[in-house]
């Protein structure tokens, strides 16, 4: 079936939803999105439930054509506007649901505000599930499309090939976008492997995300921790947001392609609620961390929801000036700007 | 055994992660108390939980901090820690059939010779003997093993291999290790099984599971290469049998 065409695929694109963290136990690693608030804002926008799978874009952002007869597609995650190409084109701002015909280009520029933002479609994507979800894990070939990364010329076929028309619906920037104050972490498992002197170092230090962040994890670079008790220890598990340290001090989170289990000691693990602001951090960027209880941790992963859930009664109708498809359709404009709203 | 009695600690790992420790070493009894506790919490199948992931001497609880807390996950684990499962009474035994020449082995003479042993003593000491699988991890479908034969203990490579080929056999100290995927890896190499341990077009994908019992067998470059393809042609399946835990 045909759907969204890839023209230009931008920087490693990938099909993610919330991965499939519950077969670790055979080796598998959950992957899914770096940042799961701003997917499923985006499949808020375009009336999916949350958890369906969408275009992860990390830093540039792809440029697609529609090849069916329409689809309704939201950008979430990223305050950059996106463009309609050609001479009924314009910008499209974030955080808006917007129908395009058969024939449209869709471009979404290099990020300006975060490493990674969700493109949503109506429907979904036609794809495969392993292991229960379409999460693209390139390193074993699993999921998404053909268990890669997405390239110029792939066809990305969508379940909904025909959508109907009706008021779109925006979201004024969401607050989570700008969380700010330091990530907060739980100590251990391993934290009794590290001086105390370079933990208490790593809570008041400053760190700087490293130019080597994938989907697997990011170095950060800042004071290096001492080992007290070497640093091999037995194999075991790896949690979302560990902060593992290998042999040279420096610490490396793992993200949402984290190997399941592993044999450097973790000092500490980001709690759930601030592992999406990690996956927004872009290469360069500062980051400070702050200690928290696991059961602290707990109450703010309940509080975040609760919060998310306020966010996403706030969506409104955008009117019907997005409406680009009947626009075109009916050829009322030719080059009007379409922002605002 | 020793420490198996003891209680296990309890240690967090975030706020959605909680390890349930037996013990500081790679130890048969240490194990199967982790692996007992999984199947254990497995059959409850209690709210929140999202996965078990049972490792050399500790078991890691994934949970929904949404849907549960540190605080039941421990009260639910003190109350299981002596239970026998049905599935715990019986597991699955494989044959793995390992070719341990050529290009197969690129680590088998340099094993030989830090262990002083021949070539052929490598292959018979390690195709003759059960191997446990502790754990399954890192990535898909890999299989950590034990117990290695003391003889053949010997220490990982000082250089890793930048690309390990995809089913190689290996080991490192107590551990022997199938590379399910082709990885970067620091094992040594002394032969390479027809069999996938890890094939997405093959319902599950995965082999092996924790609690398996494998024995290697031994078989020519020739033998290897005809089930090499009779395996990607999807033509042959590889059976288990059921064997008393």
């Amino acid at each position: 079936m045909d759907g969204l065409r890839v023209i230009s695929a931008g920087f490693h694109p990938t099909i993610q939803d919330y991965g499939r963290p519950s077969v670790q136990h055979l080796g598998i690693p959950a992957a899914g999105a770096m940042d799961v608030p701003s997917l499923r804002l985006a499949n808020r926008l375009v009336g999916n439930p949350e958890n369906t799978a969408a275009i992860e874009i990390r830093l540039v952002g792809p440029t697609l054509e529609v090849l069916c007869d329409s689809v309704r597609v939201a950008l979430a995650g990223s305050c950059t506007t996106m463009t309609l190409l050609g001479d009924d084109g314009g910008p499209l701002p974030a955080h808006q649901s917007v129908r395009l015909s058969r024939g449209q280009k869709l471009r979404v520029p290099p990020l300006s505000d975060s490493a990674g933002a969700y493109l949503a479609v109506e429907g979904g994507f036609d794809l495969p599930p392993v292991y229960g979800s379409p999460a693209t894990f390139v390193r074993a070939g699993i999921g998404g499309f053909e268990g890669r990364a997405l390239v110029d010329g792939d066809v990305l076929p969508v379940v909904t090939d025909a959508v109907d028309r009706r008021p779109e619906v925006m979201l004024a920037t969401p607050s989570f976008l700008a969380a700010e104050g330091p990530i907060r972490i739980v100590l251990g498992p391993q934290d009794d492997f590290f001086t105390a002197a370079s933990i208490d170092r790593f809570f008041s230090s400053e760190f700087v995300v490293g130019a080597a962040v994938d989907r697997m994890g990011m170095r950060l670079e800042g004071p290096a921790f001492e080992h007290s008790r070497g640093h091999d220890i037995i194999s075991d598990g790896i949690a979302l947001g560990a902060i593992q340290v290998p042999g040279n001090g420096q610490p490396i989170i793992l993200l949402a392609d984290h190997q399941t289990t592993g044999g450097y000691p973790k000092v500490g693990t980001v709690i759930s609620s601030d592992v999406h602001r990690l996956g927004r951090l872009r290469p360069g960027q500062s980051v400070r961390f702050e200690r928290i209880s696991a059961a602290d941790g707990e109450r703010q992963a309940r509080a975040a929801e609760t919060d998310l859930q306020t966010i996403f009664r706030q969506i409104t109708n955008a009117g019907p000036q997005l409406d680009l498809g009947r626009l075109q359709d009916s050829n009322l404009i030719s080059g009007v700007v379409l922002a605002g709203a | 055994m020793t420490g198996t009695a003891e209680k296990p600690i309890f240690l967090a790992a975030g706020d959605a992660a909680l390890v349930v420790q037996f013990g500081e070493t790679i130890d048969s009894a240490i194990n199967q108390r982790v692996n007992d506790l999984a199947r254990a919490l497995r059959s409850l199948a209690l709210v929140g939980v999202v996965d078990l992931v049972p490792t050399f001497r500790s078991l890691m609880i994934h949970y929904d901090p949404l849907r549960t807390d540190q605080a039941q996950l421990i009260a639910a684990v003190e109350g299981n820690l002596h239970v026998q499962t049905a599935s715990s009474e019986r597991r699955r035994s494989w044959i793995i059939p390992s070719c341990y020449e050529g290009e197969c082995a690129p680590d088998l003479e340099a094993v030989a010779r830090q262990a002083g042993l021949s070539p052929a003593e490598v292959i018979a000491a390690h195709s003759g003997v059960d191997f446990d699988v502790y754990m399954m991890g890192f990535m898909p479908g890999f299989p950590y093993m034990a117990s290695m034969p003391p003889a053949l203990r010997v220490p990982r490579l000082t250089e890793p291999r930048v690309r390990v080929p995809v089913r190689s056999v290996s080991i490192a100290a107590e551990i022997t290790v199938v590379y399910a995927i082709e990885t970067p890896g620091g094992l040594s190499l002394i032969g390479r099984t027809p069999v996938p341990f890890f094939d997405l077009r093959r319902d599950p994908p995965v082999l092996l599971e924790s609690g398996d019992q494998v024995r290697f067998e031994a078989i020519s470059l020739a033998e290897y290469t005809a089930l090499e393809a009779d395996y990607a042609a999807h033509t042959k399946t590889l059976e288990f049998t059921w064997i008393d835990a």
